[in-house]
C-alpha cells in the first residue's frame, strides 16, 4: 500500500545571503515516493535550495519541513537526526580522497549503526553492487573515473537505507550513456526501495525520463515559476520562461 | 523472523515478521555454509513485514553463492522489489582490476629505490633549472609575471609576517639570555648577557628564527595554494595557454621572499635583542645604557651581514620548497596536505644543511 505523505513540505520560504535575497515566496511539497526535480536556470538558486533542504543554510524567512521537523526552528541535534534518514549525492561524487570506496560506504554504518564488522563488510559489499561496483571495495576514489565516483557516491549515500536521497546535479560531467545508466538507477531505487528523490538539474532529458513532480525557480522573479510534473508543464507551460527552459528555447521564442 | 530446513539436499528458508537491522552473523555463517552441500535453495517470505537492507544482504550473499555453485534458486511470495533489488545487485558491469601490490625481490626494491631517489634528484635539479631560465628571462624583460602577482606576494610575506616574527624573535632573544645569565652569573658576567644575544642574534639565530617562522607560514601557504591549483586544474589551463608556470607562479613568490627575508631577518635580531635586553634590565639590574653598549660593542658589521646573507639563501629555499611541492602535487585533497607538509619539512631541512655549509665556507674565508 502505497501512502501518499508530504515528505517535505516548503512553505513560503525566502533564502537570503546578508540583505541579498535570492528567493522569496518559495512554496511546494514532495510526496513519499516522488521522484522531485528542482529545476532551472545557472544561477537561479538551485544549490541554495538543496543546501536549505539538507539543513546547511537556515531559511531566512517561511518554513521547510523535512519529516515533519521545521529546519526553520529545529536544533542541530533534531537536524542532526532527520538528516540521518537521508542521502545525498554531490556533483562531484564529494568521496573521501584517503579512504578506499569500502571505508568511504562504511563510514556512516560504523558512526550511527551497531552492526558487527562483518555485517557493515557485507552490506558495503551490498550497496556497491546495487550501483554496479561489485569489487570495487579496495579502490581509491582516485583511481576510478566520474562516472564510478557518482555511483560510489550514491552507495554512501544509500548506506543506511535513508527515506530521501539528494541529488546535486547528477549528470553534470557525465556522458550520455553514463548520464542514462544513472537516470535508471536513481528509478530503480525509487520503485525497489520506495526512496523519495530529490534531484536538482538542468538537464532537460534526466527531467522528462525521471521526474514526476518539479519546481521551476525563476532568477527574474526570485521565486517559483512553475509547479508540477515536468511533463504537464511542458504540455500546459503556465509561463513563457518555463515553456523556453523545457524546450531549450526552441518553443518559446515562436 | 528466519528458519530454515534442509529437504533432500534442498535449503528451504522462510521469512517471516520484521527484518530491520537483522544483525545474527552466526546463524548466517551456518546458512550459507549448507550452500556447499545442497542441490537447490528455496526462499519463501509469506508473511515477511517490514525490512531492511540487512535482509537483502543475506539474499544477495545466498543467490551469490548458489549461482557460483550452479544451484537452482526459487522464490515464492518474495516481495518484488526486494527479488528486483537482488537482481540488481547480482548484475556485475565490468570486472575491476587493481593495480598489482605485489613485492618484488629485495633487488628490484632496492633498484625500485635508487631509482626513485634519482627521480627526485632529477625532478628537483630540473625545476631548479626552470627557475633559473625564469630569471634569465626576467632580467630580459621577456617573463610572464603580472605586477599584481608580485605585489600581493611581497604583501604576504613582508608586514603581515612582522606580528609573528616580532613575538618569536622577542621570545628567542628572552631564552638565550636567560641560559646565557645562569652561567655568566656564576663568573660575574652577567653583563657579556648583552654581546652574547647580540652576537647569536645577528650572526644565526635571527635568521634561522625568520627561516623557521616563514616556512611554516609562507612556504606552507605557496605548497597549499598551488596544489590547490593543482588539484583544480589551473596549472594545466595555464600550460595549455602556453603562460609558463615558472613566470607566473614561482617567479613572483621567489622575488618576494628573496626581498622580504633580509629584512624580516634585521626585524628579528633587533626584536631578539630587545628581548634579551628585557632580562639583562629586569632581572640581572644592568642599565638601559650599559647593555647598549655592550651590545653596540659585540655587534659587527661582518656578523650582521652574515645573519642577512643567510636570511636571502632561506629565502630562496622557503620560496623553492614551496613552489616544488606545490607545483608536483597530485590530484586529491590528500596531496594537498602531503605537499604542505613536505614543503614545510624540507625547508627545515635544507636551511639546516645550509648554515652548515655556509658556516664551514666563511670560516674558510675567516669572515
Amino acid at each position: 500500500m502505497m501512502e501518499n505523505k508530504a515528505k517535505i513540505i516548503v512553505d513560503d520560504l525566502t533564502i537570503a545571503y546578508g540583505d541579498f535575497v535570492l528567493m522569496k515566496n518559495v512554496s511546494f511539497k514532495v510526496n513519499k515516493g516522488d521522484i522531485f526535480i528542482i529545476m532551472g536556470g545557472s544561477g537561479c538558486g538551485k544549490s541554495s535550495l538543496l543546501r536549505v533542504l539538507t539543513g546547511l543554510v537556515p531559511p531566512a524567512k517561511g518554513d521547510v519541513l523535512i519529516n515533519n521537523v521545521n529546519f526553520a526552528n529545529a536544533s542541530q541535534a533534531q537536524k542532526d537526526e532527520v538528516m540521518k534518514k537521508c542521502g545525498i549525492l554531490y556533483q562531484s561524487g564529494a568521496l573521501f580522497s584517503s579512504m578506499t570506496l569500502a571505508e568511504n560506504i562504511a563510514l556512516p554504518l560504523q558512526q550511527y549503526t551497531n552492526y558487527s564488522d562483518k555485517l557493515i563488510k557485507e552490506l558495503v559489499s551490498l550497496k556497491l553492487a546495487l550501483v554496479g561496483l561489485t569489487g570495487f571495495e579496495d579502490f581509491y576514489p582516485s583511481e576510478i573515473s566520474g562516472g564510478m565516483k557518482k555511483r560510489a557516491g550514491l552507495a554512501r549515500a544509500l548506506a543506511l537505507d535513508p527515506e530521501i536521497v539528494y541529488f546535486d546535479e547528477p549528470s553534470a560531467g557525465l556522458d550520455p550513456i553514463s548520464s542514462k545508466l544513472l537516470d535508471d538507477l536513481i528509478i530503480e531505487i525509487n520503485q525497489s526501495l520506495g526512496t523519495t528523490i530529490v534531484v536538482v538539474t538542468h538537464e532537460l532529458s534526466s527531467i522528462f525520463a525521471i521526474g514526476n513532480n518539479s519546481v521551476f525557480l525563476d532568477a527574474d522573479v526570485k521565486g517559483v515559476g512553475g509547479y508540477g510534473d515536468p511533463k504537464e508543464l511542458l504540455k500546459n507551460p503556465p509561463n513563457q520562461k518555463l515553456l523556453n527552459f523545457l524546450t531549450r528555447g526552441e518553443k518559446g521564442n515562436a | 523472523m528466519l528458519k530454515y530446513e534442509v529437504q533432500n539436499k534442498r535449503i528451504c528458508i522462510s521469512l517471516a515478521g520484521d527484518f530491520v537491522g537483522y544483525d545474527f552473523p552466526e546463524e548466517k555463517e551456518k546458512l550459507y555454509s549448507l550452500l556447499n552441500s545442497a542441490s537447490g535453495l528455496f526462499i519463501s517470505a509469506k508473511n515477511l513485514k517490514n525490512w531492511d537492507s540487512t535482509l537483502l544482504v543475506i539474499l544477495y550473499q545466498l543467490v551469490k553463492q548458489a549461482q557460483e555453485k550452479h544451484i537452482g534458486v526459487e522464490f515464492e511470495d518474495v516481495p518484488e522489489n526486494l527479488e528486483h533489488l537482488v537482481h540488481l545487485a547480482l548484475k556485475v558491469d565490468r570486472k575491476p582490476s587493481l593495480p598489482s601490490s605485489e613485492k618484488g625481490s629485495y633487488l628490484e626494491n632496492l633498484g625500485e629505490w635508487g631509482w626513485n631517489i634519482y627521480s627526485s634528484l632529477h625532478r628537483a635539479f630540473s625545476f631548479g633549472g626552470k627557475v633559473l631560465s625564469s630569471f634569465r628571462r626576467l632580467f630580459q624583460g621577456a617573463a610572464v609575471m603580472r605586477g599584481v602577482d608580485f605585489l600581493f606576494a611581497l604583501e604576504g610575506c613582508s608586514y603581515k609576517a612582522v606580528g609573528i616574527m616580532s613575538l618569536v624573535s622577542f621570545m628567542i632573544g628572552l631564552i638565550l639570555a636567560f641560559v646565557g645569565a645562569v652561567q655568566l652569573k656564576t663568573f660575574g658576567a652577567q653583563i657579556y648577557v648583552a654581546s652574547l644575544v647580540a652576537i647569536g642574534m645577528t650572526r644565526i639565530m635571527g635568521a634561522i628564527m625568520a627561516g623557521v617562522i616563514m616556512s611554516g607560514r609562507t612556504g606552507a601557504s605557496y605548497a597549499a595554494t598551488i596544489g590547490t591549483m593543482q588539484v583544480n586544474e589551473e596549472i594545466d589551463a595555464l600550460k595549455t595557454m602556453g603562460i609558463p608556470t615558472m613566470d607566473f607562479l614561482v617567479l613572483p613568490r621567489m622575488l618576494s621572499l628573496m626581498i622580504t627575508m633580509p629584512l624580516l631577518t634585521i626585524w628579528a635580531d633587533f626584536m631578539g635583542m630587545f628581548g634579551g635586553a628585557f632580562v639583562g634590565v629586569v632581572m640581572l639590574d644592568i642599565s638601559p645604557q650599559e647593555y647598549w653598549k655592550y651590545s653596540i660593542e659585540a655587534m659587527n658589521l661582518s656578523n650582521f651581514m652574515v645573519g642577512i646573507f643567510h636570511g636571502f639563501v632561506f629565502g630562496i629555499i622557503i620560496a623553492l620548497c614551496g613552489c616544488y611541492y606545490g607545483i608536483n602535487c597530485g590530484r586529491n585533497a590528500d596531496s594537498v596536505g602531503v605537499a604542505t607538509t613536505k614543503a614545510v619539512v624540507s625547508a627545515i631541512v635544507l636551511m639546516i644543511v645550509a648554515t652548515g655549509i655556509i658556516t664551514m665556507l666563511f670560516e674558510v674565508l675567516g669572515i
